[in-house]
This record gives C-alpha cells, sequence and structure tokens, in this order.
C-alpha cells in the first residue's frame, strides 16, 4: 500500500533521512519507532506531501505522492505532531471545514463527520470550540480530522505524545479499531506503543533504517531466550542458590542482581516456571516474586540505536 | 473552484468569531466619520465665508468633500489593511494548520484565492458600511452620483493591491507582527515612490500606488489605472504563490 524508495531529505548540510526504504502492506500497522531527532517527522512529512525528499519516491496506493500530489493525497489522512487546529472553531464546524476540503461529497459528509467523531469519542463536545478542549480531547479532533474522509491510509506522527497514562491507553485502542482495512504509519519514541498496537516496526537512528522486522519474529527472536524474575525472601547463607537454580537443565545463566533478586536465563525459550516454583518450595526459600521479563523488546532497541550510535 | 469557497467561509467566519473584525470595522467607521464630517463642516462654513466669494460658482459637494474623503480613507486603508492581512498565513503556520492545508488535496492556488478573496469580501464590508455617509450625503446633498461611484471602484482596486501586496507578507513568515510590518513597508515605498519625482507622468509615478486613485474620484475611470492596479494584484497573488510552493523544496 505504501511504497518508500531510497528517500533522501538534506536540509543544507543535515542530512535528516538517509537512503531510507520500505513497504507497508494493506492492513498493516507499522510502528516508526526511533530516539528523538531520528528522522521520524521528516519521513512523515514526506509520505504525506506536506514536503517533497531531496530524492528518492514514495507511493501510496497506485499514485506517487510527488507525480500525482491531490490523488495521492486524497487517500491519506495525516495527523502531525501538533494537531492542525483552528481555535476558534467548534469541533463540527472544524470537522465539516476538513471533510470540504478532502473533498467528502454532499451526501455522505454528515454521515462521515457523524461516525468520526463517534469513533473517536467526541460527539459530547461537538459545541465546543476548538480552543478550550484539553490535551487529550485535542488530539482526538487531530485524529477525527485524519479519518473523517475515509482514507486508505492513516500516518499518525506521535499520536500519544504529551497525554496522560489513561488517555495513552484510550489513543492506542482507538487507533488499533481503527485500523481494520486501513493501512497505519504510527511514528513514536516509545516502545510499548510498537508492542501494544502495531504489526510490523521499523527502527530509525539518525537518518537510518537499523532494523525492519515483523513484530512476531521480532518477539520470537527476543523470547529464543526467555528471562525470568525471581525474588526470595531466603535465609539461607550458604548462597547455593545460584548453582541450585543452575543445577536445573534448561537453565543457560543466573545472575543476582541485588539481595533475593535473580534474573534467570533459559535455552530455548522453555519454561521453567513450574520447576522452578518446586524447587523454591522444596528449599523453604520464601517466593515474593516470580514473572517472566518483558523488557526483552526494549533491549534490542536499545541495542540496535546505540551500536549504530558508535 | 469549490475549495476556494470553502476557504473563503471558513476564513471569512475567523474574522468574526473573534473581535478582531468588529474592532476594525469599529475603529474604522469612527475614524472615517470623523473625517467625513471635518469635511462636510469646512464645506459648509466656506458656503459662507465671504473669502470664497469668487469661488462659489465651483464649490460643490464632489470636489469638497468626496474626493479629500476617499484621500482620506485610502490613507486609513494604508494603516489598517497590512492588519487585516498579516494573519491569512502566518496564524497558519504558527497553529500548524499550514500542515493540514498542503497535504490536503487542494491546489496551493486554492489557497492563495480563497485567502486573498476572504480578506477582499470582508473589506467590502467596510467599504459598504463606511458608504453611510455618502448615502446620508446623497439624502440631503445633490453630489453627482457618478464620481461617488467609481470613486468607491477605485477604493475597491486599491484595497484589493494592499490585500495581496499583505498576503504575500503574510506568507513569508510565521509572525504576524513582522508580517504586518512588511506589508505596511512596501505599501509605504509604493505610496512614496511617486513623489520623489515630481511629474506623474514618469515612470516612477505610474508605479505610486496613489496617483491612480485620483482619477476614480474624479469620475474617470482610465483603463492605465485599472490596468494597474490588476497587474499589482496579480503580482502579489503570483509572489506568494511562488513562496508557498517553493518554501517547501527548501
Amino acid at each position: 500500500m505504501i511504497q518508500v524508495q531510497n528517500l533522501t531529505k538534506r536540509y543544507g548540510n543535515l542530512v535528516a533521512i538517509d537512503n531510507v526504504s520500505f513497504r507497508v502492506g494493506q492492513g498493516e500497522i507499522l510502528g516508526f519507532l526511533g530516539p528523538n531527532g531520528a528522522g521520524k517527522t521528516t519521513t512523515m512529512r514526506i509520505i504525506s506531501g506536506y514536503m517533497p525528499p531531496t530524492d528518492g519516491t514514495v507511493r501510496v496506493g497506485d499514485f506517487d505522492v510527488l507525480e500525482d500530489p491531490i490523488k495521492a493525497k486524497r487517500q491519506i489522512g495525516y495527523l502531525p505532531e501538533n494537531p492542525p487546529l483552528y481555535n476558534d472553531m467548534t469541533v463540527q464546524g472544524y470537522l465539516d471545514f476538513v471533510a470540504d476540503i478532502k473533498n467528502v461529497s454532499g451526501k455522505n459528509k454528515k454521515a462521515k463527520i457523524d461516525l468520526a467523531m463517534e469513533r473517536c469519542g467526541i460527539t459530547d463536545v461537538r459545541k465546543r470550540l476548538i480552543g478550550n478542549l484539553s490535551k487529550g480531547y485535542r488530539q482526538r479532533v487531530g485524529i477525527a480530522q485524519a479519518i473523517v474522509h475515509d482514507p486508505a491510509v492513516l500516518v499518525l506522527d506521535e499520536p500519544t505524545i504529551g497525554l496522560d497514562p489513561k488517555q495513552i491507553i484510550e489513543i492506542r485502542y482507538l487507533i488499533k479499531s481503527l485500523a481494520g482495512d486501513r493501512t497505519v504509519i504510527l511514528s513514536t519514541h516509545l516502545l510499548p506503543e510498537v508492542t501494544m498496537t502495531c504489526t510490523r516496526v521499523v527502527i530509525i537512528n539518525e537518518g537510518k533504517i537499523v532494523l525492519e522486522e515483523s513484530l512476531e519474529t521480532l518477539s520470537q527472536r527476543v523470547n529464543g531466550a526467555q528471562m525470568l524474575f525471581l525474588k526470595l525472601n531466603y535465609n539461607d547463607k550458604s548462597n547455593d542458590v545460584n548453582e541450585k537454580i543452575l543445577s536445573l537443565p534448561t537453565v543457560s545463566e543466573v545472575k543476582e542482581s541485588a539481595y533475593g533478586e535473580f534474573i534467570i536465563q533459559t535455552k530455548g525459550g522453555a519454561d521453567i516456571r513450574e520447576e522452578l516454583v518446586k524447587m523454591v518450595v522444596k528449599n523453604g526459600w520464601g517466593l515474593l516474586e516470580l514473572r517472566p521479563l518483558t523488557h526483552a523488546l526494549e533491549e534490542v532497541f536499545l541495542r540496535v540505536i546505540s551500536t549504530e550510535g558508535e | 473552484m469549490k475549495p476556494v469557497f470553502t476557504i473563503i467561509r471558513r476564513e471569512f467566519k475567523s474574522y468574526f468569531a473573534s473581535p478582531i473584525a468588529y474592532i476594525v470595522l469599529v475603529v474604522f467607521l469612527i475614524l472615517s466619520g470623523i473625517f467625513f464630517f471635518l469635511y462636510l463642516q469646512s464645506f459648509v462654513e466656506s458656503q459662507f465665508d465671504p473669502r470664497f466669494e469668487f469661488l462659489r460658482e465651483r464649490l460643490n459637494l464632489n470636489d469638497f468633500v468626496i474626493r479629500p474623503y476617499f484621500g482620506t480613507v485610502s490613507i486609513i486603508l494604508l494603516l489598517m489593511i497590512p492588519l487585516i492581512t498579516m494573519r491569512l498565513i502566518a496564524e497558519e503556520r504558527k497553529n500548524f494548520t499550514a500542515e493540514l492545508l498542503f497535504t490536503s488535496p487542494l491546489r496551493i492556488i486554492h489557497i492563495v484565492l480563497g485567502k486573498f478573496l476572504a480578506s477582499l469580501s470582508f473589506f467590502g464590508v467596510m467599504l459598504i458600511l463606511s458608504a453611510i455617509y455618502v448615502v446620508v450625503l446623497e439624502a440631503y446633498g445633490n453630489p453627482d452620483s457618478g464620481p461617488v461611484l467609481t470613486g468607491y471602484l477605485g477604493l475597491f482596486l486599491l484595497g484589493g493591491c494592499f490585500i495581496a501586496v499583505g498576503l504575500f507578507a503574510s506568507s513569508l513568515t510565521e509572525n504576524q507582527i513582522i508580517s504586518a510590518v512588511i506589508s505596511f513597508g512596501i505599501l509605504l515605498i509604493f505610496w512614496i515612490i511617486g513623489a520623489s519625482s515630481g511629474d506623474e507622468g514618469s515612470i516612477l509615478g505610474y508605479i505610486s500606488i496613489i496617483n491612480h486613485l485620483d482619477n476614480f474620484t474624479k469620475g474617470v475611470i482610465e483603463l492605465k489605472d485599472v490596468v494597474y492596479y490588476l497587474s499589482l494584484i496579480f503580482f502579489g497573488l503570483l509572489l506568494t504563490h511562488v513562496t508557498l510552493e517553493s518554501e517547501r523544496w527548501r
């Protein structure tokens, strides 16, 4: 649905993105992940047709964004980093204006506006001035603006930035519900956002793509070496806990991170929780906590970014 | 053309959604009203002044009230129109709504024309409301209405030029103050450039924006004046278009 090829953007001498290529298939939710200043917003702006690249092409659907901007733009709903809102308009008046400039025809217009408002949960503020809305509502109006013409492609630039945790979760659910057969590109610098909403991830750093993978294979790779966190309240000073756990057949490594806290790595993703608990109980170590460590993807993210930075 | 109307509608409404429109209208009407009253008063006084005895034949409302009134209004417009146009594009940038406009299936020409025509309509409202003084004059006096109408046409074209220049200034920046200062500067240069050469027929005299209003207030519509104003408007819009187009390539 979206094909980005050899995209390069220079601002004077500064290279914002350097030879970036990726594809997004129909119905996928692509997470565009990277630290601040990696070139995410630049890429989003180029895809949405806000500015042209120095080099390279972007195709959305059947149209080239540069050569056929009007037709390409018609299929895109774009939420910039700062929602583009007119503070002196009401929510409904604003969406009506957006529907007009996005060529939504007269007959369906009202129904589409109502649907967009309903999906984004802003029906009850539709008569209010946008300038008086809270940040969370403004963000929702921004998303409603992006979906009002029912585009095949949604480009969302940091949709959850500046929201409180509850709003973040709501917006993530909203994005997931919007996906359906739409194609979504979502940029973020937050890893959990990608793990929770996306089907595929592209990690970008300093303008270059450092990793592109589906979330499934990525998490499989990560799960290949599953890690467990174990916290004990034991009085056994003989300190042979390490060795005893290591004696379990599939354990490859045990680290004592703090007093009574262990990080256990297993081979081949084997689940040793049951055996581990039995062992703990048998030895009377006093189990306080046992949980799988899901930070593994974060580790991949950090590793990928920091090695690239060196 | 439909997208142009959409832009015009939003822009025109937004003038009235904030106090801007009302303040501009009130101040404009008060100022022009005061000047109208002063010209009328001095006209009435001169009617009974023995020193104007020999001029009495030539004393008429058109030359002594309406023409100076149009001249004064053009100065008030020079001061006020940059304040009407300064927000047109600068504010879109500041509010990030420029990103919405430029990622919508619109052509830049739609945006430029929409903005221009919206301001022009607002300016039309200003002119129509200020015409109330002239209507009163028509009711109680006997001015020649031909020059009044052509004078208004002249003012409308002059205001159109001011708006086109203001729109261009607004496209250069995201700061409204800078935009107003630039457009005021450009307009003032166009205004006084004729003064540097005494001859109205010289090139500088032709470039001067104010020399062209005079014929209109006399009741004469000359092709060269109309062409001058229309080409200045066209040039302003063209420059705006070029600025908006090129900025995204930088």
